[in-house]
């Protein structure tokens, strides 16, 4: 039992771990050890009992019965524990699963904290082992492209600037069919709102923008988007372990924002994202909160919904599961907001899943998981299947899931354990039910 | 016996007391100054509510999901970390010795309750040894270091157990014990027992991260 049985070929990691040597690893795990970490990661390490409570948290654990190389604490016993116990000097062969482990096999989804009693963080363990991966070069090669998109022209999919303002403008055309006095408005400084997305919106999932306007345009919002780089709120440096560049694109958005003079940034329905700006991006930049007042779509209809701002013309047809994003929930505590609105827009219960609130099973997307690409989405679906038995459980069709990465990921999740269930943001939801007068 | 019996009562015990106490003293300092170089992002979200309220969450039995999900492991820790410190502290004889020693004197458990109480401890070291060779997501993460505190934890209650019932030789028993106590003593600060003085620390933390930054629970 181990990752050196389950190895995955791919060109990043296998073109990284070339050309790398015992000694370029060493040199580069003690730097990274201690330059980068402290006593928050030596107290890890030291107290750690052993215990194996952990085991029951993790979904990839849960997914693969009686294989404790998937528990978390086994998956630092296959990593960090080596790196420190043989001070840094390994073959880059082991390298090569300790990278498969960190970037395919923890989302980062830190359920593992509501089962140790020590309070030992193993998402941000795993997160020191990628950054001493991407410090080696070792990242698998389709997070890779997002992370050298980041810094190539600081959005995602490698967005060009035109193709961007372009795409407003596209949705913007195709929304006043419906929607008359409708606008997209581009750099108006002084707006109450400066809505940010993910770059996959504009690349491939361009009708949450047409919603998102559609929303804020029936709720009369002051809202604006910005026309030029620091649109973007993903994050995926954070995931590759390529810290500099997370701090570099989260201060690039945060200026873009101020630079409106906006009052505050709402995001889309992203989880990541969001983690990036209260918990990432934001230290590494030195800000203890955001420097600008950020809130997230949940967050954002909820208050719609209490000042009576989102009429409806109908309830969507219920019973509905609500999925809780880790990073918005057991990450930011969002989930009776996230019901709240739920029970507003849906006609009839919400079926929890066993597993709920800060207690709720990861998508197994997160965390850039999902985004290391086809040759680990195997893995990555084969460590859903806890996932997918709690889905299956609640017996109802529509699984309401406000993130972009848990959407994809329980799409493979519904398709490949037959769940027969639709999965849908909280805009999808309150476009289709909401009243449109102008139309 | 009795100059062995003088000596590791004596120097050998002041010995281990110093160890325990300057050594832990020590690592808690060197920790600290360790976290203010390198962990200034962590330690600027410290908060002591939500230290506190994570602390007092995680010491309530069956609150925690972790707890929740392993009822077994949950009676075992509790009832093993409650006897090995209330036992030693309160027992008849060792309070005896603290009043012969430097005249200090309060409340003892009867010996009928802290022979029970012993045995709860070596049973739950059974019980954790078990899981070590049984349960496999255990036996897959334990190293030698983790059999090694299981050993210098067992070795004063059983030693003391054959002691107070004295089913071996007596005298031998008691030297043993003191001595395995002061091994205990000497090595909390120096192996994974820096649990007793980290892991206050290492939860308040992670309280902390949960309550202001993460707006949610973490137990």
């Amino acid at each position: 039992m181990g990752i050196q049985e389950r190895l995955i070929e791919d060109v990043g990691l296998r073109r990284g771990v070339s050309r790398l040597t015992p000694d370029i690893i060493e040199k580069t795990v003690n730097a990274v050890l201690k330059g980068e970490t402290g006593a928050r990661l030596k107290a890890y390490a030291e107290t750690c009992m052993r215990c194996g409570l952990c085991a029951d948290a993790c979904h990839y654990s849960l997914s693969h019965p009686g294989d404790p190389s998937y528990t978390p604490a086994g998956k630092v016993h296959q990593t960090m524990s080596v790196l420190l116990d043989k001070k840094g000097r390994v073959d880059p062969e082991t390298f090569y699963g300790m990278a498969q482990i960190a970037y395919t096999e923890c989302n980062l989804c830190r359920r593992c904290v509501h089962f140790c009693p020590i309070g030992i963080d193993t998402g941000y363990i795993m997160s020191t082992v990628r950054r001493i991966c991407h410090k080696l070069g070792v990242t698998p090669q389709y997070i890779q492209d997002t992370s050298h998109s980041h810094s190539a022209t600081v959005n995602q999919m490698w967005v060009k600037d035109d193709e961007w303002t372009d795409t407003l403008m596209w949705q913007e055309d195709e929304a006043r069919d419906e929607f008359p006095g409708l606008r997209i408005p581009l750099d108006k400084e002084g707006a109450d709102i400066y809505y940010s997305v993910i770059a996959p919106e504009p690349k491939f999932r361009t009708q949450l923008i047409y919603q998102a306007a559609a929303i804020m345009h029936m709720a009369g919002a002051d809202w604006t988007m910005p026309s030029e780089p620091g649109w973007d709120n993903s994050d995926m440096c954070m995931f590759t372990g390529d810290f500099e560049m997370m701090g570099r694109i989260k201060r690039i958005h945060f200026e873009s924002a101020q630079k409106l003079k906006v009052k505050r940034i709402v995001m889309g329905e992203c989880g990541h994202a969001f983690r990036s700006i209260y918990d990432m991006g934001n230290r590494w930049d030195g800000w203890k909160m955001s420097p600008v007042p950020v809130i997230h779509s949940i967050a954002y209809f909820w208050e719609l919904m209490t000042e009576g701002k989102i009429k409806l013309a109908k309830k969507y047809p219920g019973p509905v599961t609500v999925h809780d994003p880790c990073n918005v929930v057991r990450g930011r505590g969002l989930h009776e907001k996230l019901r709240e609105l739920v029970r507003f827009l849906v006609d009839g219960d919400i079926i929890e899943t066993a597993s709920n609130r800060e207690h709720n099973l990861c998508c197994t997307a997160g965390g850039g998981v999902i985004n290391c690409g086809p040759p680990f989405k195997n893995v990555r679906v084969a460590g859903s299947k806890a996932k997918a038995e709690e889905l299956r459980a609640t017996g109802v069709k529509t699984i309401v899931a406000p993130c972009h990465n848990c959407h994809g990921g329980l799409e493979d999740t519904v398709h490949a354990y037959k769940l027969g269930m639709e999965i849908k943001f909280l805009g999808d939801i309150i476009y289709e039910c909401m009243e449109r007068p102008e139309a | 016996m009795n100059a062995a019996y003088e000596f590791v009562t004596g120097p050998l015990a002041w010995l281990a007391w110093g160890i325990f106490l300057l050594g832990s003293a020590y690592r808690l300092v060197s920790m600290y100054q360790l976290a203010k170089k390198k962990d200034a992002s962590s330690i600027a979200f410290m908060s002591w509510g939500y230290s506190l309220r994570s602390i007092i969450n995680w010491l309530i039995p069956f609150n925690a999901l972790g707890w929740k999900k392993n009822p077994l492991m949950t009676v075992a820790t509790f009832a093993f970390h409650i006897c090995l410190l209330a036992a030693p502290i309160f027992l008849v004889a060792h309070v005896m010795l603290w009043d012969q020693y430097f005249g200090v004197s309060y409340a003892t458990i009867p010996d009928s309750v802290t022979d029970i109480m012993t045995m709860v401890v070596i049973g739950a070291c059974l019980f954790f040894a078990g899981r070590r060779f049984l349960q496999s997501e255990v036996r897959y993460i334990t190293t030698g270091q983790d059999w090694l505190v299981l050993v210098i934890v067992l070795a004063p209650f059983l030693t003391g157990f054959l002691a107070y019932h004295q089913l071996l030789d007596y005298d031998l028993m008691v030297i043993l014990h003191v001595v395995a106590g002061e091994i205990m003593l000497a090595a909390i600060p120096f192996t994974r027992l820096s649990h007793v003085v980290f892991a206050v620390f290492t939860r308040a933390y992670m309280g902390s991260e949960f309550g202001g930054v993460r707006h949610a629970r973490d137990w």
